[in-house]
């Protein structure tokens, strides 16, 4: 679980983040949402610990991220998994070796092992290790990438599982086999997952425990079940920005 | 050119740089493609300028320096101490600070804003020593080698001018390369040759680490390499001549 309280961030004077507080559970999918600009990567990098706050306090478990030394956060973002917007994948290396590197990098265990370990990874992801591992990530398609990126983020077994804007730039059928990899990788791992996104279908889908960032401070939370009854003006101009959600809502409420 | 918020970050990122690896065995399996990347693949370029510059320069003495009081081999002699002194060690960085320079600042540059290295920082990994310190231990270990090919082929293209025209005879220009030589001029352009491997590598590193943006500031950040580092190597070539020359 990671707690945040009372979180603050500026840039050059400017509040960035005002007073968050929210806490994400393990086992379930955290979302972020939010339009562009309204602070949901600068609150997901302060989280990793990428950004140094201004005040407030971050929770690993019984561990207080804002008290840690930068060795101890070494040691803490080894339990840490990333997907990246743009995958992120080391465009010198292979797919295999993307996601052998964490395990070559930290792992103690034989040069076999690891390569079973990143194979394992592979599949999971429903990616046919035979077929992509000596592939370069610039030989494969976006959605694939991302799935290279989900295996090299669960190489190391993590507790905690960040994905910025995991389904931006893939076509609706891609973004929902995403989607539900991390639900499952989630669920079966009972991994801490925070998902930054302003993609609604996403948040239809796999959103469990939802908070809505507007202007830097957080403008609501809840579930995809409470979305359509929250009330709140700024997120329904959010999520009812699109016809479709609007029909839908109609449909499910009457208004 | 460097202020004073910009030299403090470039020492702090050497810091991170030089402190120990994450993991040996990463470092040690890096090193060697560093070296190929950034050493033997400047073979090619190094050799080509070397010559010419090596013929040409012989060419300009004669040509310069046509006296009966000036002896023919002298010609020789001035070739070899401004291949060792200068040449193969100063301009020969500045030309390898536009070539490897670029090189390492757009490929750090680029991981930089595709999220490669927040990628590793993310992980646990001390990106910037995980991707610098083998560029530049790779680099410096290289210097030496590239510096003496440097002098070699720079004599080489003298030799040629020897071989091929009639402006000076090949015994006058054997003897010449031979004549008063002072072994210090080889270790003052192999210390001259490690310090610049340093700041090639080192300089180009620290503004591809700290690029931002898109692919026009990949291509800034390379161009803030290859020319602070060449001010940086100038100014160095100075402090160093003034401590071991005069």
């Amino acid at each position: 679980m990671i707690e945040v309280k009372n979180l603050y961030k500026s840039f050059d004077g400017k509040e960035v983040l005002k007073d968050i507080s929210a806490t994400f559970k393990s086992g379930e999918i955290n979302q972020i949402i939010g339009q562009s600009g309204s602070g949901k990567t600068v609150l997901m990098k302060s989280i990793i610990g990428l950004f140094r706050i201004d005040r407030g306090q971050i929770w690993y478990g019984d561990r207080n991220l804002t008290d840690m030394t930068r060795k101890e956060i070494k040691l803490l973002h080894q339990e840490v998994g990333m997907l990246f917007q743009g995958a992120a994948l080391f465009d010198s290396m292979t797919v295999l070796e993307n996601v052998m590197f964490p395990l070559e990098m930290f792992s103690k265990t034989t040069k076999k092992e690891k390569i079973e370990r990143s194979r394992f990874c592979l599949e999971r992801v429903n990616l046919k290790s035979t077929q992509v591992s000596s592939l370069f990530p610039s030989e494969i398609s976006g959605g694939m990438q991302k799935r290279v990126a989900i295996a090299r983020a669960i190489a190391l077994n993590p507790k905690y599982l960040f994905c910025d804007e995991p389904n931006s730039g893939l076509d609706p059928v891609t973004a929902l086999v995403i989607d539900r990899l991390i639900e499952g990788i989630t669920q079966e791992y009972n991994i801490t997952t925070i998902i930054n996104t302003h993609d609604m279908n996403s948040v239809m889908e796999i959103g469990a425990n939802i908070i809505f960032i507007e202007k830097g401070v957080k403008a609501w939370e809840g579930s995809k079940d409470d979305i359509f009854t929250a009330h709140n003006e700024a997120l329904d101009n959010f999520v009812f920005a699109s016809n479709l959600y609007k029909k839908i809502r109609t449909s499910q409420t009457g208004k | 050119m460097f202020g004073l918020d910009t030299l403090g970050r470039y020492v702090k990122l050497m810091q991170r740089t030089f402190s120990k690896p994450d993991n040996w065995r990463m470092f040690w399996r890096q090193l060697p493609k560093e070296m190929v990347k950034l050493g033997v693949d400047s073979i090619g370029i190094i050799l080509i300028i070397s010559i010419f510059m090596g013929a040409i320069m012989l060419m300009q003495t004669i040509l310069n320096t046509e006296s009966p009081f000036i002896p023919r081999y002298s010609n020789g002699l001035i070739l070899r101490d401004t291949m060792l002194l200068e040449f193969a060690s100063s301009i020969m960085s500045l030309l390898l600070a536009g070539k490897v320079g670029s090189n390492i600042a757009s490929e750090i540059g680029s991981m930089r804003i595709t999220e490669q290295i927040d990628a590793m920082e993310i992980m646990g990994v001390n990106s910037a020593n995980y991707l610098i310190l083998p560029k530049v231990v790779g680099l410096i270990l290289c210097m030496p080698v590239l510096v003496t090919f440097s002098v070699f082929c720079g004599l080489l293209g003298g030799a040629g001018i020897a071989v091929f025209t009639d402006m000076i005879p090949l015994a006058d220009f054997v003897y010449g390369i031979q004549y008063a030589f002072i072994p210090f001029y080889y270790t003052y352009s192999m210390i001259k040759g490690l310090f610049f491997g340093f700041i090639i590598a080192s300089v180009s590193a620290f503004y591809g680490y700290y690029a931002y943006g898109g692919a026009l500031d990949v291509g800034r950040a390379s161009t803030n390499a290859v020319v602070n580092s060449s001010i940086a190597i100038l100014l160095m070539n100075i402090i160093l001549t003034r401590l071991m020359l005069t």
